[in-house]
């Protein structure tokens, strides 16, 4: 995706943060390697092409499912994790391609707080010296006095007071609330402008995660924070954010403000989020349709757009390529009984072959078999699921001697486009791509490649 | 009458595990009853430490050696607390199914997903033939949309959500009468946790399975229970019908933790002051009294009695009675101290 400047980013006056078109990528070892398919390199696009304004003063979630690249995203921001490609600005100030020692004054403006408040405690050091930490590594205070009271301080203003009862504690001796509370400590002593909090409730009881996200609120005022919150969880998120960005696999679906997001979702797996949510009252639960399936395997992901082969209303343009048929005629033999699941087998060869991610795909006959057989399986697949978005995606079969061959039309990627006050990576809200969905659909011949998203039309 | 109530698959009554700490014992399940019944599931919820896993675990008599069992389980009849160990066992899988939070430490890496089955199968239901295990264990498979292709591959081949699937099929293809499922989505993505839900209220309806279903989500067992049990510090403090028990909660400890679930309603942040108590010397009285909002003289002197509350559910909580059994001026409020922020779980 090129570098675009979100609707919804103002002014650069007001932006404290601004990135860019943002890529972090993880090689991904020998193993793993073995399986790939479709690509020479191994590599896990974890952030693919993010571009948001963090404003002052305001609190921004990041949320998504497993995987989709949240942490991988926070820690890029603050250095933790070299950025592949593109821009992220602190005030103006580059921060990517800076080394340790030039990013460490920044880091000072730029604090994370993790998930596990467990792990994130040294259990051999005393909650004082923890929390001091910070000012010894940057050097700001120095001296058993000082720190102690800089600690003493830093303790009292999340909660934990008299600071005199938790300074000479080890971390084993506090509950997991208080443990997240000494986290918040050690990150607020520094006096950051921005606090990225990597799931700070995730794991604490309903109760308790009431109180650190009151807390957190309290800090911010007080101290004048920027936050970036991430989760999974949608309810915590509407009710603490200011704007939420919606990722999925590194990508950034859908940007606005949290009213917007929740009241009027525009990208289908926005939808589908909110639609997932178990509801504590049984007299608002309602029946769902959900997504099939799981977030796919991010080192070859989906051609096109990212969440087509889950997409309830994805259609001709969306990418769709072989390796859906084969999900499609799995997904499809768990419904059949053992019998007609065994017949259907024996007509078609090893599926194997399907798992590349080309939009053609080659549905092999049995050995022995005839073309005309494979052919037969793709027509019963149309005729039981006729309304699957799949068939959209289906150009052209040719029957040949030893299989089918199928032909997509064209993968196409979504562009940033704004809705309303929201920014959406989505074709439904492409006039060009809706457009040229219907040229396709009257069987029209497809247009040149595009060469960044659907701009044809 | 409910079906939990005329002839239940499952009747604990008065059970408790203590588990041994040489000094004094942590009294994690203290007393409680409740029945299941044929197609019910009933969830169960409360704080973290309130003694959720024991009971599931006291249930199917998974207990360390360590725990001291007293009271009652009957499982169709036959009662479970004291039988022989190797009685239990026999029972555990074809009778009393059991899913865990993570099946990666239930599931062998070293061995296929397809003999994982054939030995459950082989072990259980000698009497089938190979075809036959095959042919269950594909149908279970494909039951829960695992691909049939992927048969022969190993555990850590599938993804979270896939491996929590298998795990269900593993317990399914034996087709229990009970079913344990302890915080089956916890680690789950919320898409994949709905798809789950979505099974195991398919199971209630299609095949009869009762099922335990712990949790500390109350959106969870709003939509996948008919029957919800709220415990706390080892007690069960009100059980009932689930929609009811939501509408109407009956005892100030499912009211306030109702009020601190953060979902898309939310507007104010509300929180239980103070932390659930140490097991090993719990509050006297009403367990709860230190944090209760609506504490009463009597609930710092006498342990509550069960009533039934109007909506119909069971509670233990002063505040519905009976009348009768509260000493003169017990229901005053109860002067309590106030708690520091930082007194909490
Ligand atoms: N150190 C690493 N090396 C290789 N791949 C990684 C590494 N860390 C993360 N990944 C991969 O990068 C992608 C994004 O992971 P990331 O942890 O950022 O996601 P997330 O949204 O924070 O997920 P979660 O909700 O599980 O915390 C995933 O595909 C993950 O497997
Ligand atoms: N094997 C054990 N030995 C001693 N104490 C134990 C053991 N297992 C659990 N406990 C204690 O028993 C109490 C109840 O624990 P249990 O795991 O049943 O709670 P839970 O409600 O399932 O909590 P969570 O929501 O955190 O899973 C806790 O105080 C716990 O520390
Ligand atoms: S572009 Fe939109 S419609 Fe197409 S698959 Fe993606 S989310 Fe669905
Ligand atoms: S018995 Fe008393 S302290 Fe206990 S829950 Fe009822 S009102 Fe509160
Ligand atoms: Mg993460
Ligand atoms: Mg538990």
């Amino acid at each position: 995706m090129p570098p675009q400047t979100p609707a919804t980013s103002g002014t650069t006056a007001d932006s404290l943060l601004e990135v860019r078109d943002l890529h972090t990528r993880y090689s991904v070892r020998g193993s793993f390697f073995d399986r790939l398919k479709g690509r020479e390199s191994g590599s896990v696009h974890a952030v693919d092409g993010v571009t948001l304004d963090l404003r002052h003063g305001e609190v921004l979630g990041l949320v998504g499912e497993s995987g989709s690249g949240k942490t991988t995203l926070g820690r890029t921001l603050l250095g933790l994790v070299e950025a592949s490609s593109g821009s992220i600005r602190l005030e103006g100030e580059e921060l990517t391609g800076r080394s340790e020692a030039e990013m460490r004054p920044l880091r000072r403006r730029m604090q994370i707080v993790f998930q596990d408040p467990h792990a994130s405690l040294n259990p051999a050091m005393t909650v004082g010296a923890l929390v001091a930490d910070p000012l010894r590594f940057h050097k700001l205070a120095s001296g058993r006095e000082e720190l102690r009271a800089r600690a003493s301080e830093a303790l009292e203003r999340v909660g934990l007071a008299p600071a005199s009862e938790y300074l000479d504690k080890y971390p084993a001796d506090l509950s997991g609330g208080q443990k997240q509370r000494a986290v918040l400590a050690r990150a607020i002593i520094l006096g950051p402008d921005v606090l990225v909090a990597d799931e700070p409730v995730s794991m604490l009881d309903m109760s308790v995660r009431a109180k650190i996200l009151e807390l957190m609120l309290e800090l911010k005022d007080e101290l004048g924070l920027t936050y970036i919150y991430i989760t999974h969880d949608l309810a915590t998120a509407k009710f603490f954010c200011d704007r939420i960005a919606i990722m999925y696999l590194g990508r950034i679906v859908e940007l606005g403000p949290a009213a917007d997001i929740y009241e009027h979702p525009q990208h289908p797996y926005t939808a589908a989020l909110l639609k997932a949510i178990p509801e504590p009252d049984p007299r608002r639960a309602v029946a769902r349709d959900l997504p099939r399936g799981e977030v796919p395997d991010a080192v070859v992901p989906p051609l096109g757009c990212p969440f087509h082969p889950r997409c309830p209303r994805a259609f001709e343009v969306c990418g769709w390529e072989s390796r859906d048929l084969r999900t499609l005629l799995e997904e499809r033999w768990t419904k059949l009984d053992q019998d007609a699941y065994e017949r259907e087998r024996a007509l078609v060869g090893e599926l194997d072959d399907l798992d590349v991610a080309e939009s053609e795909a080659f549905l092999p006959a049995a050995d022995g078999g005839s073309g005309e057989e494979a052919a037969g399986v793709l027509e019963a697949m149309r005729a039981d699921a006729p309304a699957d978005p799949f068939w959209s995606g289906v150009a052209s079969t040719s029957v040949e001697p030893d299989g089918v061959r199928i032909g997509f039309h064209t993968p196409r990627e979504p562009r940033d486009l704004e809705v309303g006050r929201s920014v959406v990576n989505c074709h439904l809200h492409d006039p060009g791509a809706i457009e040229l969905a219907e040229r396709l659909r009257r069987g029209e011949p497809e247009p040149e490649p595009p060469d960044a998203g659907a701009d044809a039309g | 009458m409910s079906a939990h109530e005329d002839d239940p698959i499952l009747d604990v009554r008065d059970l408790r595990v203590w588990y041994g700490t040489g000094g004094d014992p942590v009294r994690a399940v203290d007393g409680v009853s409740f029945q299941i019944g044929r197609g019910e599931t009933l969830g169960l919820v409360g704080e973290s430490g309130c003694g959720k896993s024991t009971l599931g675990r006291g249930v199917l008599g998974l207990l360390p050696d360590a725990a001291a069992v007293t009271g009652s389980v009957r499982f169709d009849g036959r009662e479970l607390v004291g039988a022989p160990a190797a009685e239990v066992r026999d029972l555990r899988g074809p009778e009393l199914g059991l899913i865990f939070q993570e099946p990666m430490t239930r599931l062998d890496p070293l061995q296929t997903i397809e003999a994982h089955f054939r030995e459950a199968l082989n072990t259980h239901r000698p009497e089938l033939g190979k075809e036959e295990v095959r042919r269950r264990s594909l149908e279970a498979l494909a039951g829960m949309g695992i691909p049939r292709t992927r048969f022969g591959q190993y555990p850590h081949e599938f993804s979270g959500g896939m491996r929590q699937r298998i795990m269900i099929a593993l317990a399914l293809v034996l087709e229990p009468k009970v079913l344990v499922a302890d915080e089956p989505t916890t680690a789950l993505d919320v898409i994949v946790e709905a798809q789950i839900l979505g099974i195991l209220a398919d199971l209630r309806r299609n095949f009869d399975t009762a099922i335990l279903l712990v949790t500390h989500n109350l959106g969870i067992v709003a939509e996948a229970c008919n029957r919800v049990a709220v415990m706390y510090a080892g007690e069960i403090v009100e059980e009932g019908d689930a929609r009811e028990l939501f509408a109407e909660p009956a005892h100030p400890y499912t009211r306030e933790l109702l009020r601190a679930t953060i979902s898309l309603e939310t507007t104010g942040l509300n929180y239980i002051p103070g932390a659930p108590p140490s097991l090993i010397d719990p509050p006297p009285a009403c367990r709860f009294h230190p944090r209760c909002p609506s504490a009463m003289r009597v609930c710092a002197d006498l342990h509550p009695i069960e009533v039934r509350a109007p909506a119909g559910q069971r509670v233990s909580c002063w505040l519905h009675g009976p009348e009768g059994q509260i000493p003169a001026g017990g229901r005053e409020p109860l002067e309590r101290r106030e708690f520091a922020e930082a007194e909490e779980a």
